[in-house]
């Protein structure tokens, strides 16, 4: 066992939590999930901003962080919206059955 | 950078959670493994000298974005998607795929994290992070960054207000 973690534990965990966010938006058919998917990867991205602003003892990350929340929060309040939308007319969140531009 | 032991368990219990997440059918479940992540991770800044983004994070996420997701699940009553076997229609080289892909992207991860190795050792210097020193900086270095994320916002409550009303309601009034 290692006495302290170093910069690349946190980098791995960050790898580890994107991809399986990825692994949620492509097999999940249900849009709500898909969309807790893509947030679950935005985290991961702000796990390395902080973790790299306390190894490089630069503030700037933090900061960064708060953007990237603000910019989420944007994200899923216009994308829920959406889901209701389409939830109205045609009755289904399964993504599979948004296909109306599809040839 | 912190306690091995209070990282291993920390991240376990973070992924524990995302597969939680990914694999459970009932759309609520999802939600609150969701905040169980968020959390974990929450505590995660904490160990990293981040307490304001903790409490952000803790407000923002686990708050306000896990609530909005839990509205509009049982608003429309989508607990679950109508028929598992829909979900299951023929994807079997979708799902192969997918999996292909990811041991992919973690393997590319694994190769970068590989080359670029060699960190520095020693003990790195704590810096003062309250928020007095996190408002001067965005303040002072991203002044224009912060009121274009003020507009954003505007931008997407406006948009959601437009797309919340819905036509019946507008050929009433």
């Amino acid at each position: 066992m290692p006495s302290s973690v170093t910069i690349e534990w946190y980098v791995a965990l960050s790898v580890i939590l994107f991809t399986m966010g990825a692994l949620g938006v492509l097999l999940r058919r249900n849009a709500i999930i898909i969309f807790m998917s893509v947030e679950l990867m935005l985290n991961s991205a702000n796990l390395l901003f902080v973790a790299f602003s306390r190894y490089l003892s630069d503030l700037n990350g933090q900061v960064l962080v708060f953007f990237v929340i603000t910019v989420a929060a944007a994200e899923v309040a216009v994308g829920l919206a959406l889901i209701v939308v389409i939830f109205r007319t045609r009755h289904s969140i399964n993504i599979d059955d948004v296909n109306l531009l599809k040839g | 950078m912190g306690n091995p032991f209070v990282f291993i368990i920390l991240a376990i219990i973070a992924i524990a959670a995302a597969t939680g997440m990914l694999l459970s059918r009932n759309a609520v479940h999802s939600a609150l493994y969701l905040v169980l992540n968020f959390m974990t991770i929450a505590v995660f800044y904490l160990t990293l000298n981040a307490p304001f983004v903790a409490m952000v994070q803790v407000t923002v996420y686990a708050g306000a974005i896990i609530i909005l997701f839990l509205f509009v699940i049982m608003l429309l009553g989508a607990e679950q998607l109508r028929g598992i076997a829909v979900e299951q229609r023929g994807e079997r080289w979708h799902r192969l795929l997918a999996m292909v892909l990811a041991v992919a992207l973690i393997g590319v991860f694994v190769y970068l994290i590989i080359i670029e190795g060699a960190p520095i050792g020693g003990e790195i210097p704590l810096i003062d992070s309250s928020p007095t020193e996190l408002g001067l900086l965005l303040f002072e270095n991203y002044l224009l960054p912060f009121e274009i994320t003020g507009l954003l916002l505007l931008a997407a409550m406006i948009g959601v207000a437009v797309l919340g009303h819905s036509k019946e309601e507008s050929d009433n009034a």
